[in-house]
């Protein structure tokens, strides 16, 4: 319980504070350079290395790579929608998050798995 | 185009904007671990790389846009949209900047320590990034 209640407080802290720098910057095309910033990364592997030891976290980085290859396909899929059709950006980045899942896991079937 | 800080953005955000990005940080970092644990590393490792507060920040964005064009007595809807469509096209600049950070833990952090691999890793996203970006608008 105590575990879970650190990464909950870590990971929440570090992803505001990206977050927060992103807002501050300009222009936007940069501040979005924040948005994929290795945020959820750094609140879970140093926790992970302690709890779980190097080598499980290293397997962990293994598979983040298949994760921001979809998160490329993803965001390159909400940038292009989002300027081509009139459709608000909540429903956008929510209805994008299965390809996210897809590619992630596709590539992790093929490549990793 | 030059780089600015702008802190007047601090301002137009409210509390509950950053309450809602803490919690999803919190809880995706949370349901990493859980995964993680049920499933094994393998698919752990793919939620760090989950776009959790993507959803959030870009509705801020496009918020914040419209708003501003508003005050100003203009539509500010396609301006929203568009800002919202230019912070994507930074994420996928910094994405590619995040598989670089992977590869690297991966390939260091058996042989190295924690906070040498996260730091070393941690500037390479944001160098390779800040690249990519910085080669995008000279093109």
């Amino acid at each position: 319980m105590n575990q879970i209640l650190a990464r909950f407080l870590v990971g929440g802290a570090v992803v505001s504070a990206f977050a927060v720098v992103g807002d501050l910057l300009k222009p936007k095309s940069f501040a979005g350079l924040f948005g994929a910033a290795p945020s959820v990364a750094l609140a879970t592997l140093g926790l992970t290395v302690v709890t779980e030891g190097a080598s499980y976290a290293a397997t962990e980085a293994h598979s983040m790579m298949a994760g921001a290859i979809a998160f490329t396909a993803y965001a390159s899929f909400v940038s292009w929608v989002m300027m081509r059709y009139k459709l608000k950006a909540l429903w956008v980045t929510l209805c994008a998050i299965p390809l996210w899942l897809g590619v992630a896991f596709g590539l992790w079937y093929v490549w990793l798995g | 185009m030059q780089i600015k800080v702008d802190p007047s953005v601090i301002g137009q955000t409210r509390w509950c904007e950053y309450v809602v990005r803490f919690l999803f940080g919190g809880l995706i970092t949370v349901v990493a671990g859980i995964i993680a644990k049920k499933y094994g590393p393998g698919i752990g490792g793919l939620f760090l790389a989950f776009p959790a507060i993507f959803p959030a920040s870009a509705t801020l964005i496009e918020k914040h846009e419209k708003q501003k064009k508003e005050e100003k007595g203009l539509q500010g809807t396609r301006r929203g949209r568009e800002a919202a469509s230019v912070d994507a096209a930074g994420s996928v600049m910094g994405s590619i900047g995040l598989s670089v950070f992977a590869l690297l833990v991966w390939q260091f952090l058996p042989h190295q320590s924690i906070w040498t691999v996260l730091t070393g890793a941690t500037v390479a996203w944001l160098t390779v990034s800040v690249l990519i970006w910085y080669v995008r608008k000279r093109v």
